[in-house]
């Protein structure tokens, strides 16, 4: 497979419907969390756990197709390390879609809250229900978010550097639209 | 003569089977258990009561003439979570300040057959009281007899779950409990 000269559709679009889902998932979970326990609490819980599971779902179509499809090779331009640097941060952000929601559904299983998607497909408590066990995938799933949402951060920085500062095509092949120049 | 003897006979026999009489009456509070499941956003969640106490009597030869009160400590709860065991001991659900037990107390007990029976009575929650029938099996053994049964309640009936917690889209109206009440031979 050779690297292709821009992103496909089905990359892009997949790309900016996770970020926008993924973006809201750490929203809502931050702010529910806080929440006194109301009728509401539950129903923001049930959602971000559905929503939660769609991504996961997304993410690994996700992968189905970048698998076939190579993405286009950085900039010649860019420095050996950033290149490197560029590509392990990409894989990171992979592992941490597919570790977060499972950790997500773990802790449900050992806190004894089924996951039942959309109310309709119940996903198989894989863990028995464990208190202790439930506190810590909590943690778990706090962390991953954390650093998750702390990478998501430097790669929407360089990113903008890109295209601000080394002016070169690199978000420009992510988001079409700015191809102005 | 004759009747005399007849009479004697049975006296005799009536003797007997008063000395076989079998009655279950030591609530065994360590084998017994009160659990029940409710469902929130479409979702079962399992809970119990740790600390409840049967006064009962089964003779299995007049299981008719059973009786049984249980009073459960609301107190007790176990909801399935710390948050849920905080909220459902409030005003809006069980309000234990005010009423700290739930109790059942039987008027009857109807036969159904082989080793199920029904015991009619009241349920009282909440300062609220409603006839109830309960479905159980006896299970005899040795020195214990067992008695298992479920009913689903529905927790609005008694006022369960006030204010934005009637909303039964959350969590539904119907809970399932389930019993087990263990009595020793007396
Ligand atoms: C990539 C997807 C997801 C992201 C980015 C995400 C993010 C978050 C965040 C930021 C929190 C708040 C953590 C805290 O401050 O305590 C949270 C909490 C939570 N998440 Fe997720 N989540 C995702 C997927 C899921 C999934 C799939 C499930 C379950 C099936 C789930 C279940 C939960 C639960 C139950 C909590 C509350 C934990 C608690 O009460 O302590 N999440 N999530
Ligand atoms: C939750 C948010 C985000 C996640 C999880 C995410 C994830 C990713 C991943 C995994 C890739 C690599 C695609 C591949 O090679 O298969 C990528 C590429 C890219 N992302 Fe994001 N992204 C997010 C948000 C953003 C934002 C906010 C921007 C810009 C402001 C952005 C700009 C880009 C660009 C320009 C590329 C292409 C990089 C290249 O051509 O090598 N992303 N993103």
């Amino acid at each position: 497979m050779t690297p292709a000269a821009r992103y496909t559709r089905t990359a892009i679009a997949l790309h900016w419907l996770m970020a926008l889902l993924l973006l809201g998932l750490f929203a809502v979970g931050l702010y529910m969390t806080g929440l006194k326990l109301s009728p509401q609490k539950l129903q923001i819980y049930s959602w971000h756990k559905w929503a939660g599971v769609s991504a996961f779902l997304l993410v690994l179509l996700r992968l189905g197709w970048r698998l076939g499809h190579r993405p286009p090779a950085p900039p010649a331009t860019m420095p050996r390390w950033q290149q490197l640097a560029g590509e392990g941060a990409h894989h990171l952000l992979y592992l941490l879609m597919i570790v977060i929601p499972l950790s997500g559904w773990l802790m449900s299983s050992a806190k004894g809250f089924q996951t039942v998607w959309f109310g309709v497909l119940p996903l198989p408590d894989l863990l028995a229900k464990d208190k202790e066990l439930g506190d810590l995938l909590a943690t778990v799933h706090q962390g991953l978010s954390y650093g998750f949402a702390a990478l998501v951060l430097a790669h929407t920085g360089a990113a903008l550097k890109h295209h601000l500062v080394d002016r070169d095509d690199v978000l420009v092949r992510m988001l079409p639209f700015l191809k102005t120049r | 003569m004759i009747r005399k003897t007849l009479a004697a006979t049975l006296l005799a026999a009536l003797a007997a089977t008063q000395a076989e009489a079998v009655e279950y009456a030591q609530f065994q509070p360590e084998r017994s258990n009160i659990a029940f499941t409710s469902k929130q956003m479409g979702v079962a969640v399992d809970g119990r009561f740790r600390k409840f106490a049967a006064a009962l009597s089964f003779d299995p030869a007049r299981p008719t003439a059973a009786s049984a009160r249980i009073d459960i400590d609301l107190g007790s709860i176990d909801a399935g979570s710390k948050d849920a065991d905080d909220e459902v001991v409030g005003k809006q659900w069980f309000n234990i300040k005010a009423f700290p037990t739930a109790s059942f107390v039987s008027t009857g007990v109807k036969a159904l057959g082989g080793d199920r029976y029904e015991a009619i009575g009241k349920i009282s929650i909440k300062g609220r009281t409603q006839d109830a029938v309960l479905p159980f099996t006896v299970k005899q053994d040795g020195q214990l007899a067992t008695f298992d049964g479920n009913l689903t309640l529905k927790r609005l009936d008694f006022a369960i779950g006030e204010g934005p917690w009637a909303d039964v889209s959350t969590v539904a109206n119907e809970v399932q409990i389930k019993f087990r009440i263990v009595a020793a031979r007396k």
